[in-house]
């Protein structure tokens, strides 16, 4: 009777913990199955579809009878960008929205996408640089406007509304500039534009992907050791200090790891509209604002780009950047989340 | 059971930016004992209690745990010692209460190391003496006022400090959960000797609960002592600009402050007025 008892005293600590780690790991179980769905799907349908034996042979370097072309040359550097990308903006947005407890503070309103996309046309265009030198530039110019951010809207690292439009004007200013440095640059067609000014996957190759795995493992690594640190700040800078977190330090890491990962991946894709301010979100609402945000955000960043992408290239009447697509799903939600930050302030 | 702690400060002054609010402060917080810190609005009795944390960096001077300079301390190894309940935390939407408690187990664990049965019967004690073991898989947004200072109060005990500083500890609540949370402060107090330091907005309260009160006024400590020495009519005067009488608590037997203002104050009150 007594062991009865005891059991029962000492449950509901790690049973309500471990009710909230098992709906994570659910969610995270879920969003990686669905990432793989997509990638099966993009990598066998297109305009016409191949049996399942033949991507996998395609894939394995077999003999697949013609379709080692579409799937490895067209389909799969496409699919890979997408889900590096993806998991870049994903990781990038919701660690800017945990970190400034707001949902509106993601880099893609804020200015530090565009600021990455000026500077890679700008490096491209003005600069005719190529590669690892345009990522390098995008991600100098991103943490410059991220810096530039930070000081007009005035110390203590706080979040609020100035923060907010401070970076709103920014990024109209940076959009301008893209546009202004487009025109001027009269070789490019209206396709490879458009990439620039909403991103864009197409003509993905192998080669430009690389760079962007290389920044997912590098600032990915940095975000995933300053996680823990990351969520005890949404307690409060007090309250997080009290616990132990250089809050400083803490905001410093997260900030370089979140503006190498928008920048990286802008520099490859352009800045893929409103992926990085969906993804938070989304994943705040399935994981119940749990520990997980960050994991469950990068998947449904990928998820985003990757499902966006083949609807803009098969599901609609027109072929349409996957930008156009992603900003169509992203435009009503970021009302929706203005209209219910007025009501109740808004954190995530 | 807790270990004494020597917390104290040396010529230390405190505040924001440029701005000093408190100056050459030397105080000592007894051991194992309950301190309130009280004094007017703006009087920077919150910027003491923030400074002793290691939350603000000192002007001049220091603060020295145990004969260290806290600031020169990790922040790990102070929040292993010493913890904080801010004035007004945020809570994250749809937190548990058992997941807010346990994040108070943050500076037992490094950058690998994983939740373990010494985390779970930490929190576990925690929830069952705030008393709101029942409320573990709540979500915080659904508690009362009353039930939500708890739960912030059971992360700061799963912390396992040896001192405990509280600011405000008893705002935004009702009487009857003020009187709840202070006595839920003395449990502790009295179980593992936690050394407890609050800033506390009722002289009356604070005088009745601690056992040692430091008055700020005027950008220093104006007096310090047993509530007894510091609960006079002169130093009311001085650190709140307020005219009292001070009479016996009929309940607790301690001193306590009657105030008395221009109106509805009896012949005493127009005395008064008719002073200024």
């Amino acid at each position: 009777m007594t062991l009865i008892i005891d059991t029962q005293a000492a449950a509901p600590a790690s049973h309500a913990r471990n009710r909230g780690t098992r709906r994570a790991v659910i969610v995270l179980n879920m969003l990686g199955l669905c990432l793989v769905g997509l990638i099966a799907l993009t990598l066998s349908c297109g305009q016409g579809c191949l049996p399942p034996a033949h991507v996998l042979a395609a894939l394995t370097g077999a003999d697949a009878g013609g379709a080692d072309f579409v799937v490895n040359d067209l389909r799969l550097p496409r699919a890979l960008m997408s889900l590096v990308v993806g998991l870049c903006f994903g990781l990038g947005g919701a660690a800017f929205q945990v970190m400034l407890r707001n949902p509106l503070a993601s880099p893609d309103i804020i200015g530090i996408s565009a600021g990455a996309g000026a500077a890679a046309v700008f490096a491209i265009v003005v600069l005719s640089l190529e590669g690892w030198a345009v990522s390098a530039v995008a991600v100098s110019a991103g943490l410059g406007i991220a810096t530039l951010i930070w000081g007009l809207s005035s110390g203590r690292g706080a979040a609020g509304a100035r923060l907010i439009l401070v970076g709103i004007g920014v990024s109209a200013m940076l959009n301008s500039v893209t546009s202004y440095l487009l025109l001027d640059a009269p070789a490019w067609d209206r396709a490879e534009a458009m990439r620039w000014l909403t991103g864009s996957m197409n003509g993905a190759q192998l080669v430009q992907v690389w760079p962007v795995v290389a920044a997912l493992a590098v600032f990915g690594g940095l975000l995933a050791v300053s996680a823990r640190d990351l969520d005890l700040l949404r307690l409060g800078d007090d309250a997080a200090r009290a616990l132990g977190v250089r809050s400083d330090a803490t905001r410093f890491r997260v900030t370089l790891a979140a503006v190498g990962l928008v920048a990286f991946a802008t520099s490859a894709a352009g800045p893929v509209a409103f992926v990085a301010f969906l993804s938070g979100p989304i994943a705040a609402r399935l994981t119940r604002g749990g520990r997980f945000i960050l994991p469950a955000a990068g998947l449904i960043g990928a998820i985003l780009v990757l499902a966006g992408d083949y609807a803009g290239q098969f599901m609609l009447p027109a072929r349409l950047p996957v930008g156009v697509v992603t900003g169509a799903i992203g435009a009503p939600f970021l009302l929706l989340l203005i209209v219910k930050a007025n009501r109740n302030g808004g954190t995530l | 059971m807790t270990m004494a702690r020597r917390l104290r400060t040396k010529d230390l002054s405190a505040g924001y930016d440029s701005r000093v609010i408190l100056k050459d402060i030397s105080l000592e917080v007894p051991a194992g004992r309950i301190t309130a810190i009280v004094g007017g609005n703006a009087s920077g009795k919150s910027t003491l209690l923030r400074t002793l944390a290691r939350i603000l960096k000192p002007k001049g001077g220091s603060v020295l745990l145990d004969d260290n300079v806290i600031h020169d301390m990790p922040s790990n190894a102070v929040a292993r010692i010493m913890g904080l309940l801010p004035q007004s935390p945020i809570a994250p939407e749809g937190i548990t209460v058992a997941d807010l408690v346990g994040r108070g187990r943050h500076p037992h664990h490094g950058l690998f190391s994983r939740w373990n049965a010494a985390d779970d019967r930490a929190v576990t004690d925690a929830l069952t003496a705030t008393g709101i073991a029942g409320l573990a898989e709540r979500d915080l947004d659904t508690l009362s006022g009353g039930q939500r200072q708890r739960a912030w109060i059971a992360m700061a005990l799963a912390q396992q400090t040896d001192l405990l500083l509280l600011d405000e500890p008893t705002t935004f609540l009702d009487v009857a959960h003020q009187i709840d949370v202070l006595d839920l402060l003395v449990d502790m107090n009295l179980s593992r000797r936690t050394t407890v330091v609050m800033v506390l907005h009722d002289l009356n309260l604070a005088v009745r609960y601690a056992d040692h009160l430091i008055a700020v006024a005027q950008g220093g400590i104006h007096c310090q002592g047993t509530p007894a020495d510091v609960l006079t009519e002169a130093t009311v005067k001085t650190v709140f600009g307020l005219d009292c009488r001070i009479v016996t608590d009929p309940v607790s037997g301690t001193s306590t402050m009657v105030p008395i203002g221009r109106h509805k104050s009896g012949s005493v009150g127009q005395e008064a007025q008719s002073r200024k």
